[in-house]
């Protein structure tokens, strides 16, 4: 009886050798990934492709013009003699940021690890700064670090006259990190919290009855066990740290002078401020190369850094 | 078998439904063509305002029924790159407003459409009265690129309780006996400006951002930031260092300027006066007024003077019906519209500049601060600085100003710095 249609129908016979149950699962695998497939082409690959293809062009937007340059642009960006300025204040913002935010981070978390009364209350306290507006939670800081703002009248209580926190190089510097760290240190500390639980008690009890110290339970134990997540958090955070911009818009406007001219709020006034949006987005190509080469670097010192690596 | 069957059926019925779908489709696209929308940007979202440009649009419309004007009120501190962002997106506006700082840019660029042609066209319009020096802005090759529809001078608002509070001699004092000099107005400032709690002299909007708005001081030295044609800097010429020297010691030195980082509120009554223009007489307080006067800028070294804001109304070339948006445009600012947008936005339309008209449209001045600031103001003020590619060199004069807001500054140095920086930008 199963020869009959075969014979009858050498059409349909032909079609379902060709969809073997591998390419059904293959079309299958690709409907369920294909929602987020579109989505990065379509705002990810595809703006991509178009800003590196801006970065050949310069485009006036208001006399509508789109020209072809070259490497016009790639060459403006080696003579730019504000350059060195932008990329020495986002490494030093990056660098405090990464290590201000894994370090207060860590210790919230080592804190909060334990099991006492009320631990949840301090937990959602200080993860609630991250869920947030960003931009009113910045506002709110702009106000506070005002040379007569809350916290230099919270100063002057204690007879300290206080800086002009966002007026002054370095202290305009580290306010931007402060306020950025408060207000995402909450998602790692809940991160590292995780890892911790999830290191086995049995460890801590033989490290114990061995007679280590505490500091050397968490150098020897704790550290390696959660290096990944330390991996992890550091990723987000670094990725993250070269993208932070309506901080210093609210704050500080990249001032003073240049001092926290970031790349990106640099490339928001090439491209949107002065209309260069070609040169605009040859700084965002950069940024993308940096990000690309810092992730890579990171993701190849797991080996030594992470535990289950080794 | 079914599967192909129902496949085929499928793609049979979508060429059958296509296009007849599309035929209604494209008999609307027709209509559509028939009814014509314009936007217009613009950065005030005040209520008064909005509905008095509706009823503008309003009135249009019973002579243009196929024609409806809506209002994009976009944020005005972040406006200009707001709308170029549109026009970079391909999605410009029919009309904008645009700040007069950013005036040069388009005008040059050619994003405008000429307007000339459709005022004069315009039945009663009178384009000969808006005075040429209102229009030299927004004027290219003779042909007028955008409407100056509001050309608002600065003036000094004074709170005389807290001054005479103070011990300190008001301005209305100091005017009528001749001693109205930027020395005796800061000598006031400085005297309110040391009672805790308060400010002396506020540059409205300044911020040690909008540096721009200095020019309300330093126009009395006789100061400028580059050359009249502008292509040299002049900022680290004698008279832009005696004014921000006389600037610099106010703030740090007499405390009769709130320094950076500081922030007074005039209008809230913990001032003694601020420099802005008459428009934001709106903001005085009506539940625990105090009393205020209006007075022009002091004299400088250099004399009297006079500073004006303006506004200006233009037509995106980058719009689909850019004709019938100037047109609109034509209409908004026609005498009779003209003189309705006054009571909100001065208008250099000569007809308009007298006390009686000024009165009805400001009822809260005396007809003594519309005869000594408006008037004078709008005749005899010069234009708050503009240039081409203004917002970068705004940028790096801020940032090469960063060195003079501070205490130990050593000004000329930082002057002749902030010419090394912009001197390449005017050129160009």
């Amino acid at each position: 009886m199963a020869v009959v249609p075969q014979t009858a129908r050498p059409e349909g016979r032909s079609s379902s050798s060709f969809w073997t149950v591998a390419r059904r699962d293959s079309l299958a695998g690709f409907l369920f990934i294909a929602p987020q497939l579109i989505g990065i082409t379509l705002f990810v690959l595809i703006p991509l492709c178009l800003v590196f293809w801006y970065s050949l062009h310069e485009w006036n937007v208001l006399a509508n013009t789109f020209s072809y340059t070259g490497a016009t642009n790639y060459q403006m960006l080696l003579e730019d003699p504000n350059l060195p300025s932008v990329l020495g204040a986002t490494a030093v913002f990056s660098a405090g940021l990464v290590i201000f935010n894994l370090s207060l981070a860590l210790l919230l978390a080592v804190l909060l690890n334990q099991k006492l009364a009320g631990i949840t209350i301090f937990r959602t306290l200080f993860f609630s700064p991250v869920v947030v507006s960003l931009v009113a939670w910045t506002i709110v800081w702009g106000f506070l670090l005002q040379k007569n703002g809350g916290i230099n009248g919270v100063l002057l209580v204690f007879g300290i006259e206080g800086p002009n926190w966002l007026r002054e190089p370095v202290t305009a510097m580290i306010s931007v990190i402060v306020v950025q760290v408060f207000k995402n240190v909450g998602l790692n500390m809940i991160l590292f919290l995780a890892a911790l639980q999830g290191v086995p008690n049995e460890l801590y009890e033989a490290a114990r009855i061995d007679g280590a110290p505490r500091f050397k339970q968490f150098r020897r134990i704790t550290l390696p066990l959660i290096s990944p997540t330390i991996l992890l958090t550091s990723i987000i955070t670094i990725v993250g740290s070269l993208q932070v911009f309506a901080q210093i818009a609210v704050l500080t406007q990249g001032g003073p002078g240049l001092t926290t001219t970031v790349l990106v709020y640099y490339l928001y006034q090439q491209a949107f401020q002065f209309h260069f949006f070609g040169y605009g987005s040859t700084l965002s190509i950069m940024l993308f190369a940096i990000v690309v080469v810092l992730t890579f670097a990171q993701w190849q010192m797991r080996k030594r850094i992470v535990f289950y690596e080794s | 078998m079914n599967y192909h069957r129902t496949l085929k059926s499928a793609v049979a019925a979508l060429a059958v439904a296509v296009p007849l779908g599309l035929s209604p489709l494209a008999g609307g696209i027709a209509n559509a063509q028939d009814a014509v929308n314009l936007r217009m940007t613009i950065w005030s979202a005040n209520e008064a305002h909005l509905k008095l440009f509706n009823d503008i649009a309003a009135g249009f419309k019973k002579d243009h029924p196929n024609v409806a004007v809506t209002y994009e009120s976009l944020p005005f501190e972040t406006y200009t790159t707001a709308l170029t962002t549109q026009i970079a997106g391909g999605n410009a506006p029919d009309m904008a407003w645009i700040f007069e700082t950013a005036a040069y840019d388009f005008v040059n660029s050619g994003a405008l459409f000429p307007l000339t042609d459709t005022l004069k066209a315009t039945k009663g319009y009178n384009a000969e009265e808006l005075s040429a020096t209102a229009a030299e802005r927004w004027t290219k090759d003779g042909k007028l690129y955008a409407y100056p529809f509001s050309t608002s001078p600065f003036a000094m608002f004074v709170n005389n309780d807290i001054i005479k509070a103070a011990g300190a001699k008001t301005p209305a004092e100091m005017i009528a006996a001749g001693q109205w000099t930027w020395e005796n107005a800061i000598a006031t400032a400085s005297a309110v400006g040391k009672v805790p709690g308060k400010g002396g002299l506020i540059v409205r909007d300044f911020n040690y951002q909008t540096w721009q708005n200095l020019a309300s001081v330093w126009n009395g030295w006789g100061a400028s930031p580059w050359s009249a044609d502008g292509k040299t800097c002049t900022m680290a010429e004698k008279p832009m260092v005696d004014a921000l020297t006389f600037i610099h010691q106010a703030a740090f030195k007499n405390k009769a300027m709130p320094g950076p980082g500081e922030s007074v509120d005039f209008f809230a009554g913990n001032a003694a006066m601020t420099i802005t223009q008459i428009s934001r007489a709106s903001l005085l307080p009506k539940d625990k007024p105090f009393a205020w006067d209006l007075v022009p800028l002091p004299k400088g070294p250099a004399g009297d003077y006079a500073l004006i804001g303006q506004a200006g109304v233009g037509v995106m070339q980058a719009g689909k019906n850019a004709k019938t948006a100037a047109e609109f445009v034509a209409y908004m600012t026609n005498p009779e519209n003209s003189a309705k947008l006054s009571q909100f936005f001065p208008s250099a339309r000569k007809s308009l500049l007298n006390a009686e008209v000024l009165k009805k449209t400001n009822p809260l001045l005396s007809q003594e601060q519309i005869d000594k600031v408006v008037i004078s103001g709008i005749a005899t003020g010069k234009v708050i600085p503009g240039h081409t590619g203004f917002a970068q060199i705004q940028q790096a004069v801020r940032s090469g100003l960063d060195a003079v807001w501070r205490p130990e500054a050593n000004i000329p140095a930082a002057l002749q710095q902030i010419c090394g920086q912009i001197g390449p930008l005017l050129k160009r």
